[in-house]
């Protein structure tokens, strides 16, 4: 059963084990993933989907549909992967997520959470499966096409102007990642929904502060992001990413404002061996089998 | 010639339009009055917002309202719609073929604004974009009826509109038909296609051109994606010594190049001439000044036909009708661009 109160303690702790757990198993299976994601937003993502965000009940873990083409004019596949999230119910929060590469992480996630049934990872980076590594608007628990990093926070703004027009009580949440914050996109999107007032419109952000190149400090800096997000009219509080309690009371934060819930992480929390690999991070493939033979025991521990 | 010219066809009309349906939307980016929604934003204030000078977050909450069932229609210089927008454009609009309607005015070489402001490669860049539709208006008749055929369109729109003083050309109760050209005269030998301010320019020619005795086909096209219009089609298989298509646009990716895929799919054996901006960008200077510049005209269209059948008509330049070009200050634009 997916979760609509804030999960008990044990429950968030076992979905964030569980994330990291799957990822790793599926990388060592797949001779690759994007782990470090599932290392640094384990924690956010089971708060996310254990009650953070007010996401409609799924009945029971669905499964995946198959690719069906294509969008093209007058309707045609047009489904996205919204019924994984509970679908559209005005006094019930949307989730719309933006770093399309931490497909495999979100789905993991899903999966722990009861929403997606554990065999759509087979389907995983599978020709004709919508359970696709870079996700798209028809994957599971996506919206959009965000691959292209920054456009998911400029749409979900537009979902908030519309459900504010409709009067509709529920929030619209945007989950990002800190490499997004250096387009220009992001920040035109920031000035807009602060210009607009969308009270409704909330992000959370795990600014691991890692991506493809290395680290952020070392291929374009961001910092100060709070103090930025702030001076563009946004109410702004920083957490740690990996301390549940403190992600849930940053959601309870009291404001007009839009809310941006930025959460400092960890890159190889809950998997230390893989800090040797530092800077090198964004995607974990490995390069023996010695060093693989050696992830294959950390899965073996973390299984205990 | 002389036709009736309607001040900001689009102003009122849009405004009426939009009394019953409550999913119009409009989105604007710092050119509200310059794209003649100033009154329609204070007529309707709960449904306008302002996005400021930001197109590629305009694009996206564009996007998002589509998807909730909105339907938005941006209003900007056609330029700012494309170029430097084109990633949201194709991944936030054109893959999930959402219903949005992008406004797009000062087509080509309309505005003295410059490089900058001179949408000249829209067409060749929105033709090669999956699920996307294009308009274009030639005269306030289909300034006025061409939101009808864009909200029909289940998907993106893309309009070259007109504003300011706007010649009706066509007469006011037969609007613009999705798809379907205008002919404006029949001939076997030449087969003409115009689009846009280009057809007023190519009607100062025709008649002198008829008198000549050259038999030209002319037709007018408002659609620009999808370009398979039976008319079309059968217009540019069938002359017997050549075709012409006049675009104020580059002659690279759009009509002409539509034109010739036509052709040549359909292995038509005669010349094309392709009128229109020959691959180098304008500069800011008057519509006149920039349409002579670089053969936008009537001139251009007689030497065309000149080459096609083989003799000289003897049309001299002070033989065309007056060329009829708003005043760069007319009272009916918001600024001089």
């Amino acid at each position: 059963m997916t979760k609509t109160q804030r999960a008990s303690d044990q429950w968030l702790t076992e979905v964030a084990k569980g994330i990291r757990q799957r990822v790793l198993g599926h990388s060592l299976k797949n001779n690759g993933g994007y782990m470090s994601q599932a290392c640094s937003a384990a924690e956010l993502l089971s708060c996310m989907y254990g009650g953070l965000i007010d996401l409609p009940e799924v009945p029971e873990p669905l499964l995946p549909r198959p690719f069906a083409g294509t969008p093209g004019i007058a309707g045609k596949n047009r489904e996205t992967g919204i019924e994984f999230h509970g679908g559209r119910k005005p006094d019930r929060d949307r989730l719309i997520s933006s770093p399309a590469h931490y497909a495999l992480v979100i789905y993991a996630a899903m999966i722990e959470s009861g929403r997606l049934h554990e065999d759509a990872l087979n389907d995983f980076n599978k020709d004709g499966s919508t359970v696709e590594m870079i996700g798209a608007e028809h994957s599971p628990g996506f919206e959009t096409t965000t691959g292209s990093l920054a456009q998911a926070i400029s749409q979900a703004s537009g979902i908030a102007i519309a459900r504010k027009i409709r009067k509709e009580t529920g929030n619209t949440w945007v989950f990002m990642s800190d490499g997004e914050f250096q387009e220009g996109q992001t920040w035109e999107a920031l000035q807009a929904a602060s210009f607009h007032n969308l009270g409704n419109l909330k992000v959370i952000v795990d600014v691991n502060q890692g991506q493809c190149d290395g680290p952020m400090d070392q291929v374009m800096s961001i910092e100060p992001l709070a103090s930025k997000i702030e001076a563009f009219g946004w109410e702004v509080v920083r957490v740690d990413g990996h301390d549940t309690d403190a992600i849930f009371d940053a959601g309870k934060t009291v404001t007009d404002k839009p809310l941006m819930i930025l959460c400092y992480t960890d890159p190889v929390r809950g998997l230390p061996i893989m800090q040797s690999r530092f800077p090198t991070l964004h995607y974990l493939r490995f390069t023996s089998e010695t060093e693989k033979a050696t992830y294959a025991a950390a899965y073996q521990e973390m299984s205990k | 010639m002389s036709y009736e010219i309607v001040n900001r066809p689009h102003q009122q009309n849009f405004i009426d339009w939009s009394a019953d349906k409550p999913e119009v939307v409009v989105l604007t980016a710092d050119l509200t009055n310059s794209c003649e929604v100033g009154r329609w934003r204070d007529t309707y204030p709960e449904r306008f917002f302002s996005m400021g000078m930001a197109e590629q977050n305009m694009l996206g909450v564009a996007a998002g309202l589509a998807r909730e069932g909105f339907e938005p229609w941006l209003h900007t210089f056609a330029v700012f719609l494309y170029r430097r927008p084109l990633d949201q454009l194709q991944m936030s609009i054109a893959y999930p073929s959402l219903k949005v309607r992008l406004v797009g005015f000062l087509p080509g070489i309309m505005t003295p604004g410059g490089v900058t402001h001179q949408a000249i490669e829209d067409f060749a860049v929105m033709r090669a974009i999956p699920n996307m539709t294009i308009l274009e208006v030639g005269d306030a008749t289909e300034a006025e009826s061409v939101i009808d055929v864009a909200h029909a369109v289940d998907g993106p729109v893309y309009i070259r509109q007109l504003r300011g003083e706007v010649s009706r050309l066509f007469p006011k109760d037969e609007p613009l038909v999705f798809n379907h050209a205008r002919v404006l005269s029949e001939g076997e030998e030449i087969t003409l296609i115009t689009s846009g301010i280009m057809t007023e320019e190519a009607l100062r020619a025709m008649p002198l051109i008829k008198q000549k005795g050259v038999l030209v086909k002319h037709l007018h096209v408002s659609t620009i994606k999808p370009f398979n219009d039976p008319q079309v089609v059968s217009a540019v298989t069938s002359a017997s010594k050549g075709v012409i298509t006049m675009e104020n646009h580059s002659i690279i990716g759009g009509i002409g190049s539509a034109v010739a895929e036509i052709m040549a799919e359909h292995g038509a054996a005669v010349p094309l001439r392709r009128i229109g901006i020959n691959d180098t960008y304008a500069h800011g200077a008057s519509q006149k000044h920039l349409m002579e510049e670089l053969g936008l005209n009537a001139q251009s269209l007689v030497a065309a036909v000149e080459g096609l059948i083989g003799r000289n008509l003897h049309i001299a330049a002070e033989d065309l009708a007056a060329a009829r070009v708003a005043d760069v200050h007319s009272a009916a634009k918001a600024e001089a661009l």
